[in-house]
Order: C-alpha cells, then sequence, then structure tokens
C-alpha cells in the first residue's frame, strides 16, 4: 500500500482531474488522453454515480474501460453512442470533455489546430475537430502535462478553436451564450477562470510549488484563488482505483519524466 | 438491375476537377480499393469532403488535390495524417477547415436540398475568419439568436466502403458506428460502393442484415467487388487498421517524393491482386485485429 507521500505527480494530477465533474451529475464525461479518461473513472466511481462513460469507440459503458483493455476485458455496453448520437449529445449540453490544448491565452481561448500563419502554417496541428461546437455548447476542463509560456500564451492564441471570454468574434447582435470552463490542471497548479471578468486564478499548488513559480510559466497574469491551498494527495482508496483503471501504467508515460507528486521527495 | 463493375470501371466515371466526399472515419471504413485506382488514373485537381484518413495523404501525395473540406485528417493513434501535415505546412492546398458538427451539418442540408444549416457551432471562433465565406444569419423567430449558416456541401460522387452489397446496390455495413456515410450518399448525385463481398440478392442471401442498411439502393449507382478494399483501415467484421503499415510502411514516405513513388511502385501501380500478395495475401490481411488503447 503506498504511503502517504508515495504517489507520482501523474497520480495527483488525475485525483485533481477528477474534481472537474464534481456535481455534474448525468452528463457524458469525456476524458480525452490518458490522465483525463483516468480521471473521469475516478469520478464515476468515488462520487459521481451519475456520469455516463464512453468506450472510446461506440458505446456506453457503466463502469469504466481500463486502460489497454482488450476486446473480451472490456465492460459490456450499457447504451450505444456513435458520432452521431455524440454530436447530438453534445449539442444537447449534456456533457463535459476534458481536453489537452496546445495554446490557451488569458480568455481562456484555446488552439489545436495550427501554429502560425494559417494559410500556410509553420506547424499544422489536428484542426479545430470538435472544439468549435463543443465549447458553445457544454463544459469543457483542460489538462496541461508540461505547464509553461508556450501553453499558456502572452497574446491571442494562433487559431481560437474554442470559445472563451473574448468578444472579438461574436456576430453582431447576437446574444451571447454562457461559455463554461472547469478547471484547468496542470504540472503545477489547479487553475481556473473564476476571477472577477473571467480572470484566471491559481485556485491549489501541487506540493513544493510556488505562486511565483506558476506565474513565471504563464504568459498572463494570474490571480491568487481565495483559498488557494496544496492540492490534496491521493488517498490510498483513490490510488488503488487508480491502478485498477490503468493496469499497464500507462500514467506513468503521460508526464515526462514520471516525477514523484512531492517535489522535495526529488 | 445489376450496377456491377470493377476498379477501373468506377473510377473511369469520375473527371478531373470533381468534388469527391469519401465515406468512413479516420482510420475506419475507407474505401482503399477506389482511392488506389485514382492514384493509378490521370485524374486530377479533386476537391475532396471527408472525416479523413489515410486517403486523404495518399492523393495528396500524388498531387491530385486541389482542395480538402475536412472535420479532420487523422490517423487516430497517429493524431495528424503525415503526408496531410507536409503539404498543408507547404501551403499546396486549399482548405476548409470545419468543425467535425459542421461538416456533419453540411452534408445533411446538401442531402436535404437546402442551401445552408443554421447552428451555433463555429461562432466565436476562428473558423468564419479561415472559412472566409460563411455567413451569419438572424433567426425570423427571434432576433438575438444569430447563427452560422453553414452553406451545403453538395458532392458529385461518394465513394464508399461496405461490408456486402448486391448487384441492385442494397448494402449492409457491420460495425458498431454507421459513421455519416449515410449523410455522404445523401449530399452526392450518386455514390459508388466497395464491398468486401457482392451477392446477387442480399434479401435472399443476408435478410437479417437489412438494419446494417445505411442508405437507400437507389443512391447507389455503382457497386464494385473489393475483398480487402479498405485495407490499410478497418472493414469491421474482416479486419482491423494496419497500424504498422500506417505508421511504419505509408507513414515514412510523408513529405519524400522519391520514398512516396518506391511506395507507388510497391503497393498501387500493380493492381489490387498484386497489392494483396506485397502484403501477405488477403488471409494476412483478415488476421489483422482493431487495435485497442
Amino acid at each position: 500500500m503506498h504511503a502517504d507521500t508515495d504517489y507520482t505527480l501523474a497520480e495527483l494530477m488525475i485525483v485533481a482531474a477528477a474534481e472537474a465533474w464534481r456535481g455534474d451529475g448525468e452528463v457524458q464525461a469525456q476524458g480525452i488522453g490518458t490522465l483525463p479518461r483516468i480521471a473521469a473513472g475516478l469520478a464515476r466511481l468515488t462520487f459521481e454515480d451519475g456520469l455516463m462513460l464512453s468506450d472510446g469507440e461506440a458505446y456506453l459503458t457503466e463502469d469504466p474501460v481500463p486502460l489497454g483493455a482488450s476486446a473480451t476485458d472490456r465492460p459490456a455496453p450499457s447504451g450505444w453512442i456513435p458520432y452521431n448520437r455524440v454530436f447530438t449529445t453534445l449539442w444537447k449540453g449534456i456533457r463535459h470533455a476534458m481536453v489537452t490544448p496546445v495554446q490557451i491565452d488569458q480568455w481562456a481561448q484555446t488552439n489545436i489546430s495550427a501554429l502560425g500563419d494559417f494559410a500556410k502554417p509553420k506547424v499544422q496541428m489536428l484542426g479545430v475537430r470538435g472544439f468549435p461546437g463543443n465549447s458553445i455548447s457544454h463544459k469543457n476542463s483542460m489538462l496541461i502535462p508540461a505547464h509553461s509560456k508556450r501553453v499558456f500564451v502572452a497574446d491571442e492564441v494562433d487559431v481560437v478553436c474554442s470559445v472563451g471570454y473574448s468578444n472579438r468574434y461574436w456576430p453582431e447582435g447576437m446574444r451571447v451564450p454562457e461559455i463554461k470552463i472547469g478547471i484547468i490542471v496542470t504540472d503545477l497548479c489547479v487553475m481556473d477562470f473564476g476571477g472577477p471578468d473571467h480572470a484566471a486564478r491559481v485556485l491549489s499548488l501541487h506540493p513544493g510549488v510556488t505562486f511565483e513559480a506558476v506565474q513565471a510559466a504563464t504568459g498572463f497574469a494570474l490571480l491568487r484563488g481565495p483559498d488557494m491551498g496544496t492540492t490534496p494527495a491521493p488517498t490510498a482508496e483513490q490510488l488503488a482505483i487508480i491502478r485498477r483503471l490503468d493496469p499497464k501504467d500507462q500514467r506513468s508515460k503521460a508526464i515526462k519524466g514520471n516525477p514523484p507528486g512531492q517535489r522535495q521527495a526529488a | 438491375m445489376n450496377k456491377t463493375t470493377d476498379l477501373a470501371g468506377a473510377v473511369g466515371t469520375l473527371k478531373d476537377g470533381m468534388t469527391i466526399g469519401i465515406g468512413g472515419w479516420g482510420p475506419r471504413r475507407k474505401p482503399m480499393a477506389l482511392i488506389r485506382e485514382i492514384l493509378r488514373s490521370d485524374l486530377k485537381d479533386l476537391h475532396l469532403v471527408a472525416y479523413g484518413g489515410p486517403e486523404i495523404g495518399m492523393l495528396c501525395a500524388a498531387g491530385k488535390v486541389r482542395e480538402i473540406t475536412y472535420g479532420f485528417v487523422s490517423l487516430d493513434q497517429t493524431p495528424l495524417e503525415p503526408w496531410f501535415r507536409k503539404v498543408r505546412e507547404a501551403g499546396q492546398v486549399k482548405v476548409n477547415e470545419l468543425d467535425e458538427g459542421l461538416l456533419l451539418l453540411g452534408l445533411r442540408a446538401a442531402g436535404e436540398g437546402v442551401s445552408f444549416a443554421p447552428t451555433r457551432v463555429g461562432l466565436g471562433t476562428s473558423v468564419m475568419a479561415n472559412n472566409p465565406y460563411m455567413k451569419t444569419v438572424v433567426s425570423p423567430y427571434d432576433k438575438g439568436d444569430v447563427l452560422l449558416a453553414m452553406p451545403a456541401i453538395p458532392l458529385d460522387v461518394a465513394l464508399i466502403h461496405v461490408t456486402r452489397a448486391d448487384q441492385r446496390g442494397n448494402t449492409q455495413s457491420d460495425g458498431p458506428d454507421p459513421y455519416f456515410d449515410a449523410l455522404f450518399a445523401g449530399a452526392a448525385k450518386r455514390t459508388i460502393v466497395t464491398a468486401e463481398e457482392v451477392t446477387e440478392r442480399l434479401d435472399h442471401s443476408h435478410p437479417e442484415g437489412a438494419q446494417k442498411n445505411l442508405f437507400v439502393r437507389g443512391l447507389v449507382k455503382t457497386v464494385v467487388h473489393a475483398p480487402c478494399g479498405a485495407h490499410p483501415t478497418t472493414s469491421h467484421g474482416h479486419y482491423g487498421w494496419d497500424m504498422a503499415h500506417l505508421n511504419n510502411v505509408y507513414g515514412e514516405t510523408a513529405g519524400d517524393a522519391a520514398a512516396w513513388a518506391a511506395y507507388m511502385e510497391r503497393f498501387v501501380r500493380k493492381g489490387e491482386a498484386a497489392y494483396l500478395s506485397e502484403l501477405g495475401g488477403a488471409a494476412a490481411v483478415r488476421a489483422l485485429p482493431i487495435p485497442v488503447f
């Protein structure tokens, strides 16, 4: 059994990320990527019983699908969610995704499309994919494995893929919808955009990380959250569930060097 | 009624400059035998519309593409299609980069015969700036409801891979997800299908599979028997996508004209029978599992 200090940063981030879905009820929890996917399963199994989980192909499952599970090891399907129904679900707003953008700006806008000039990009990335529709339809949280000024950019993101709190792009006369940004879990801290006028603020610092270090790695000004403390360590129960959801330890490859959760112990 | 022909007969009906929709999703259920036949042809200047996978990259590698309308171009575990990335970064093709849902709405509008679909999707982002032909529309019922008017995406032809078909153009598609094959067929003037298996009458041979029929046969004008014709992408119930081929054989050619020419020579130029034997035969393809993550 792990002692309280014996956990990795990835495991700390999974536990913090699971909190994104607290209170959501019956929404489709879509964790995209290794850590968000484990986090969604952890939330479902420990405190948010209503969450709907998908197997990443075409079915909903009541039990989370462990990472790397073979076809025969997968839990039986409980519902059907082919891509057509993914769109109707998300446009209805009953979904909450956790995504990993390449760039995030001070208005919570994100970019996964391209870097540089869109007509001839320096780096073509994924394209806007589902980000425009997701972000105008339902809540989105984020997980960032390497907090830096290259991710949290000083200016606007190169291609605005998801809507945020900038008013630049709304058509004239439009009644602007409520935009829901959840939490942003990074390798340094947990943030949100819940400050005055949707300013970014730090909600908690991971063990051994200072506010100044987070600010120095961020291209725009951060506020200290009202109760800014230390991100809670995983409990033994949470760690046991995480190991069950990720039996092949894919989480050890999610953060460079797989550092311990307590940085002083490094 | 008999709509069957061979790959050359089907591709012979295509013309330079056409807008061609391609069914499937990323590395899943792509009509790759038709794509290889296009690669063997003189066709050029094509406008491709797809939830794209390797078919987009291969046609770009061969210089046959003028324009791409896409929700993504991806090999799934390799998130960005390697040749697509090269031609994008070289600025070589015109692109209409859409939200995945906008592509759905544009195809649906074309199938319904209306000129646009109203939606909130895309508002508040760079989508309209990067697709400057897009306009907004004000709801006639609520003037504060300003919506993006997603233009219809009519197709000259749709290319779709199915599990089985009959001579009359009835089809069945196995697998857990219909994707948007029905919308591609609906948006197109006509549809060409490739099938793992072709029978005389599906109502005689496979009546139990009628609910797997994704679009009515009146939309299907051409049927081609193409066993393993989705390789290197998935054909559900028959074989999974070939990650090793996509990443290490095809993917390695990205941006390298000589390597692409060698791929064409080894896998494409000599036809489908030679393609299958180069892969170790149909049995080797049918042994490929669907990758899990």
